[in-house]
């Protein structure tokens, strides 16, 4: 009897094989993730000196080479929120088309084709785009609200993309059931498929400020500068039509441009911006999270 | 009446994308046009030779095909190390591992996409220069090499995800069928699972080029700054993204050099573009079936 549940050699190999298998794609998931976990611990370790609540509020001294990054930290805030201001909204509205109103035809289609590739085009592409049709044709020069204005372009796929996600989870029923006591399609979206999609439209919001806050191409042509004088702390430097410092544009002057900087002020500008998108990105997969939790459908 | 005005401001929002990609061409290419119709420029000389001499004061030459090879060469060694290792990634977090680990994987591997490129730019410029001049030997350590490898690691995310996504598409049916039959989860891969999702996987690959190819201030830092044609993968080079994000800044306004900078942003706009075509239709494709 036993003889029947021997392995033969054939289902040994296999099971071999089956073994090996599954350890190589563990190796390769790994090797995905943890040089680039050490790499990160790397940059703490070598940020340290530098990292302190005085870092963030001071403004750079003697040529870059000392100080913190206020003045950088607070142009970030202002692109991010002029872009989010203008990307928000029509992003929001757009996806409410998409997946509302739009029927499949090959208009529609062509839209969504749009959507895919305003995702794809290069982020210098963007920089040009700006560059040519907001400081140039419409004479904003360069500023914070060109910047922004380029910003808000190149992130809204982000909304459209995780707002529609968000419309499409809430059952048709719903909307039907709206429908049959009257309503229009507009009080039906106002009333039931936005209070059943806010949580999820606003991790798309959320996704989109951490976008904005990294990219750096977009920027350095249409509003960002190396260097602006700021008072320290100072919570309204920047007015709209003035060019502004930010993060991202800081971590790359400071380690291309700048010679003789304090090794670890490099090193913590680039904690600091990573931490802080990282932050934002994870709030928006807690919130995601706990909402798929307690979906009541 | 005031809905139809809403509706009117939503249906303009909806084909704002229409817009703003007819746009981002239309004023590329605006501000690129007027070289094109100067007597000492060619269109074939700017894509095929690979002398790149925009501020010359007796012989200007905008040839920016050692650009081409070098986008080219940094994206396929970054697409030589992301392939395997994202579709591999991929294969073990749809088919191999517990739904818990599933999750935190999933939620790593998004963290890791949300890396500003600028970020990564630094640790090639920092940590992954040293790690190749110390191991390799080079003179220098931004190169095609650190470029490559930054690149892979950026584009792994999106490979990743969508691979998945391709692999997830696949019926259970077929996982049951194979399983009756005896196999091994293995043999399911190999024989069942990527022949059946191959199309989905091909557009994650392309979807990774689009993202390599258009990537811009990452290899900006990591490739170092040599227009030539590279020999060896420890040569530095210069891609076309980073050529413009470079030379933008010095180019005086609406000069010739600037404007065969915006001509390269309408080429990378121009390859973009076919990539992510591309990529839509293969998925468009697999929806149909």
């Amino acid at each position: 009897m036993s003889a029947m549940f021997t392995e033969t050699p054939l289902v040994r190999r296999k099971l071999l094989l089956q073994g090996v298998a599954k350890w190589v794609f563990f190796g390769m998931a790994v090797a995905m993730i943890v040089p680039l976990l050490l790499i990160i611990g790397f940059l703490v370790v070598k940020a340290a000196p530098s990292l302190s609540l005085g870092f963030l509020l001071d403004v750079p001294a003697k040529g870059m080479k000392e100080g913190g990054i206020w003045p950088a930290l607070v142009g970030t805030i202002y692109l991010v929120v002029i872009s989010l201001a203008v990307a928000a909204p029509i992003g929001v509205l757009a996806a409410i088309y998409l997946n509302e109103y739009a029927k499949d035809n090959w208009f529609n289609r062509i839209i969504n084709l749009a959507v895919i590739n305003l995702a794809g085009v290069p982020s210098i592409v963007h920089a040009l785009f700006g560059l040519g049709a907001f400081v140039y044709a419409a004479r904003f020069g360069y500023s914070i609200i060109s910047a922004s204005l380029t910003l808000a372009i190149m992130t809204l796929p982000v909304i459209i993309a995780s707002t529609r996600e968000a419309l499409a989870a809430v059952p048709r029923s719903f909307r039907e059931a709206c429908w049959n006591v009257g309503a229009t399609r507009w009080q039906t979206i106002w009333r039931v498929v936005l209070p059943n999609s806010i949580s999820g439209i606003l991790t798309g919001v959320i996704l989109q400020v951490s976008r904005a806050a990294g990219e750096t191409a977009p920027i350095m042509f249409t509003g960002a500068v190396f260097f602006k004088a700021v008072q320290r702390g100072d919570l309204f430097p920047y007015g709209l039509g003035d060019q502004c410092m930010a993060l991202s544009m800081h971590l790359y002057t400071l380690s291309t441009q700048v010679p003789g900087v304090r090794e670890s002020i490099p090193y913590a500008t680039a904690v600091v911006l990573l931490g802080s998108v990282l932050l934002v990105n994870a709030t928006a997969i807690a919130l995601r999270v706990w909402l798929r939790n307690r979906k009541k459908w | 009446m005031g809905e139809k005005l809403l509706e009117g401001l939503i249906y303009l929002c909806g084909i704002s994308a229409i817009i703003f990609v007819l746009g981002i061409f239309f004023f590329v290419f605006k501000e690129a046009f007027p070289v094109l119709a100067k007597p000492n420029f060619s269109l074939g000389q700017f894509l095929f030779s690979p002398e790149w001499y925009p501020t010359s004061e007796t012989n200007v030459r905008y040839g920016v095909f050692a650009m081409i090879v070098g986008t080219f060469s940094v994206t396929v060694l970054a697409m030589l190390i992301a392939v395997p290792f994202g579709l591999g990634a991929a294969v073990f977090v749809s088919e191999f591992c517990g739904p818990k680990l599933k999750e935190t994987l999933k939620i790593i591997i998004e963290l890791l996409a949300a890396i500003p490129s600028v970020v990564w730019g630094f640790i090639g410029l920092t940590v992954m220069s040293k790690l190749i001049v110390q191991f390799t030997g080079a003179p220098v350590g931004v190169n095609i090499l650190n470029g490559g490898v930054i690149l892979a690691l950026m584009s792994v995310p999106i490979i990743v995800s969508i691979g998945e996504d391709a692999l997830k598409a696949v019926p259970d049916s077929y996982r049951e069928a194979g399983l009756a039959l005896g196999a091994t989860q293995w043999q399911l891969v190999y024989r069942v699972l990527l022949p059946a999702a191959k199309t989905g996987l091909l557009a994650a690959v392309l979807l990774g080029v689009g993202r390599a190819v258009g990537e811009t201030m990452a290899v900006l830092m990591a490739t170092g700054h040599a227009v030539h044609i590279p020999h060896s993968i420890l040569d530095s080079v210069r891609t076309l993204t980073a050529n413009i994000a470079a030379e933008l800044g010095e180019a005086p306004e609406h000069s010739d050099h600037y404007r065969v900078l915006f001509l390269t942003g309408v080429l990378l706009f121009t390859i973009t573009f076919a990539v992510n075509l591309a990529a839509d239709l293969v998925i468009r494709g697999i929806r149909k079936k």
